[in-house]
């Protein structure tokens, strides 16, 4: 063999080393992200009966100005409400929410509206219109959409005085008749959990 | 009253110019494609969903009061996150996602260049073919012909 036959059978060999070494790599990222990819949210973890804790978060206020943490409403009851301006169902609900808020206030009750992938000020006139006079905090990126496993808006929870999920997700409208019943059980679940 | 009927004709002309979109001004389709759906994660030229059709209302409300397209990205990018454009951001982390394809473009060319070059260097480095002994050829030739004919 010549010299510069030997040089590129080196090359050569170097090339495969390199595109074996590449394709191996890619494969350890796929068998890593396949063996350890936890994407399942709050809500799959709840409908498979498993204990789960409400996922943090700290979003801005749409209600008022600052911001507001879901751990500040440790010991209260809370329902929340994932919606936006553009979601029809969730007009349908809104005067719902409002009444459930205003009925058990007195007893701890809090409703928590998350407005998601919206324009603030559509989201300000949304709740001008309906007359909500209870928190919502803006995400307007969806930052708790995948931790909360939410798939569509609305979307309802119900989290315990200690910080848990409980009951059902709900998703649509809380008043359709698919729903209504679960969301009542929702509600005395929180309420009933007394301090 | 030629001046008079100059000074006519300039004002309509300037009329005109300002009643123009600016060269180079984007239109709503070039932002629509430049720009990612939140809920779909598609670009708004290809949604159809409900926040879609809003952020577009939006886009040609901005661009009719004379907003500037980073204007409009800078608002939209405000509301939503930087994910809602569809380029990755050329700073920071992102630029990676530049970097990377032009380097590994980078690394195969030169690559190619290399084996091309081994391959030339090895061409030459191989000895002339030798000249065939005349009688072999001769009797090639006849055979040719003889196959030929």
């Amino acid at each position: 063999m010549t010299a510069g036959g030997g040089h590129a059978a080196r090359i050569q060999r170097a090339g495969q080393v390199v595109a074996l070494l590449g394709v191996a790599a890619l494969l350890g990222l796929l068998v890593w992200r396949v063996a350890f990819r936890d994407d399942t949210g709050a809500a799959d973890k709840l409908g498979q009966g498993t204990p789960v804790v409400a996922p943090a978060f700290v979003l801005d206020r749409l209600d008022r100005d600052g911001r507001l943490a879901l751990a500040d409403l440790r010991g209260k009851a809370v329902v929340v409400n994932f919606w936006a301006s553009w979601c029809i169902p969730c007009r349908e609900e809104a005067p719902v929410l409002q009444q459930t808020y205003q009925r058990y206030r007195d007893q701890g009750l809090v409703v928590l509206g998350i407005d998601v992938n919206d324009f603030r000020e559509d989201a300000r006139r949304f709740m001008r219109r309906y007359g909500m006079t209870y928190p919502v905090v803006y995400d307007g990126k969806g930052s708790t959409v995948g931790k909360w496993g939410v798939r569509g808006f609305p979307e309802t929870f119900f989290v315990d005085r200690s910080g848990k999920l409980v009951g059902e997700r709900i998703s649509g409208a809380v008043d359709i008749e698919r729903n209504r019943e679960a969301y009542e059980r929702g509600v005395a679940l929180v309420l009933a959990d007394a301090p | 009253m030629t001046r008079l009927a100059l000074l006519a004709a300039l004002l309509v002309f300037a009329g005109g110019l300002a009643s123009t979109p600016a060269a180079g001004a984007p239109s709503p389709a070039d932002l629509e494609a430049e720009l990612v759906c939140p809920t779909c994660k598609t670009t708004l030229d290809q949604s159809d969903a409900p926040v879609a059709r809003r952020m577009k209302q939006i886009i040609r409300a901005r661009l009719a009061a004379g907003a500037t397209e980073q204007e409009i990205k800078a608002e939209l990018v405000a509301q939503f996150g930087p994910a809602v454009i569809a380029e990755p951001p050329k700073t920071g982390f992102d630029l990676l996602a530049w970097l990377v394809p032009l380097g590994i473009l980078a690394v195969g060319a030169l690559g190619v260049g290399v084996i091309a070059w081994g391959w030339s260097r090895r061409r030459s480095d191989e000895p002339p073919e030798e000249a065939l002994d005349p009688a072999l050829e001769r009797r090639l030739d006849s055979e040719l012909e003889r196959f030929d004919g």
